[in-house]
């Protein structure tokens, strides 16, 4: 249904959540690593969960363009359970302030340097009476291979 | 020019709260835009095809929690309204078109028309850069009024007392000469 698709980037949208540059990233070849990215949402808004409580909710999610490193796995913070005018149960949500972790390794033979690996989080966020588009912002993570 | 310049609809910033516009006197209506987009079978649905009955003419997305709260109103007023001239057009803005909206509209036994919205018919009405979003559109094709975000079932219902004529007071929007705007393309 390509052509009923409809760009996001046409949805204007204030920066409702931004994220905290992180740490740079320091792996020995063949080793394994930790990356935390914290996030902050706008106050008064809310974001689904990597866990959406309902099948049409959009999760939160958080990917990388990681070569030369791969992601071993991604862990998300525990959701809250909130109650909103709108849901007759509560959602499975972030707010606030909050972090995801990111686990990397590093192959063997990984060429040793500096360079950033790209991460996208894409998410739905809304107020207690408004919903905004899906949206995915950009994370930089310095990597640096020893 | 879109005829979006000439609205008076604001759809405001990312944190707008809910807005409720009152019914506009008649004179201080704009034209509603025409748009044709299709609908589940592939049929054109024109809003122009609504000639001469009140739209209510909904923005909204399956992913929109506030949305979903609307949806048994407006389905309870397409029963009650549909032969006093009265009719609700679903616009669904979710980007992966009928794949998802049509399980959506099963699901929530939507019985009024639905049609899959585009980047071009948002910006004709302001942007709709929050959802859900709706147009209350007399019979003369113009935007009678406007609510932005969740508001109560009771605001439309009043809005439709007065357009419909329920209200033995008004009975704004009559048959009139159905005008949609020259600036709509």
């Amino acid at each position: 249904m390509a052509a009923l698709a409809f760009s996001l980037s046409a949805w204007a949208q204030g920066n409702l959540i931004t994220a905290d540059p992180p740490q740079k990233l320091v792996l020995a070849a063949g080793g394994a690593g930790v990356s935390r990215v914290t996030f902050r949402l706008a106050p008064g808004h809310h974001t689904n969960s990597n866990t959406p409580s309902d099948e049409f909710l959009i999760p939160l999610r958080l990917t990388w363009d990681a070569a030369p490193v791969e992601v071993v796995r991604v862990e998300y913070p525990k959701p809250h359970l909130e109650k909103y005018k709108f849901a007759e149960k509560p959602l499975s949500v972030y707010t606030g302030e909050f972090t995801i972790v990111t686990r990397f390794k590093a192959p063997a033979g990984a060429a040793k340097g500096l360079k950033n690996i790209a991460g996208k989080l894409r998410f739905q966020a809304c107020t207690d009476t408004v919903c905004f588009p899906p949206k995915t912002i950009q994370v930089q993570l310095p990597l640096e291979i020893q | 020019m879109l005829a979006a310049a000439a609205l008076t609809f604001s759809s405001g910033c990312s944190s707008s709260p809910a807005a409720r516009a009152a019914v506009k006197p008649e004179a201080k209506r704009n034209n509603a835009p025409d748009f044709a987009l299709k609908d589940s079978m592939g049929r054109t649905v024109k809003l122009s095809d609504y000639k001469g009955k009140i739209v209510l003419l909904n923005f909204w997305a399956t992913w929109c929690g506030p949305c979903k709260i609307e949806i048994p109103w407006f389905v309870e007023f397409e029963k009650q309204y549909k032969d006093k001239g009265f009719a609700v057009l679903g616009v669904a803005m979710d980007e992966e078109g009928w794949d998802i909206v049509k399980p959506y509209v099963e699901k929530h036994q939507i019985n009024y028309r639905m049609v899959v919205g585009t980047d071009a018919v948002a910006q004709m009405y302001g942007g709709v850069d929050s959802l859900p979003t709706s147009f209350l559109v007399d019979r003369a094709g113009r935007i009678a009024a406007t609510h932005v975000g969740l508001v109560s079932r009771r605001d439309y219902q009043k809005d439709l007392d007065e357009l419909l004529g329920l209200n033995k007071k008004s009975a704004v929007g009559g048959a009139g000469v159905f005008a949609f705007g020259l600036g709509a393309r």
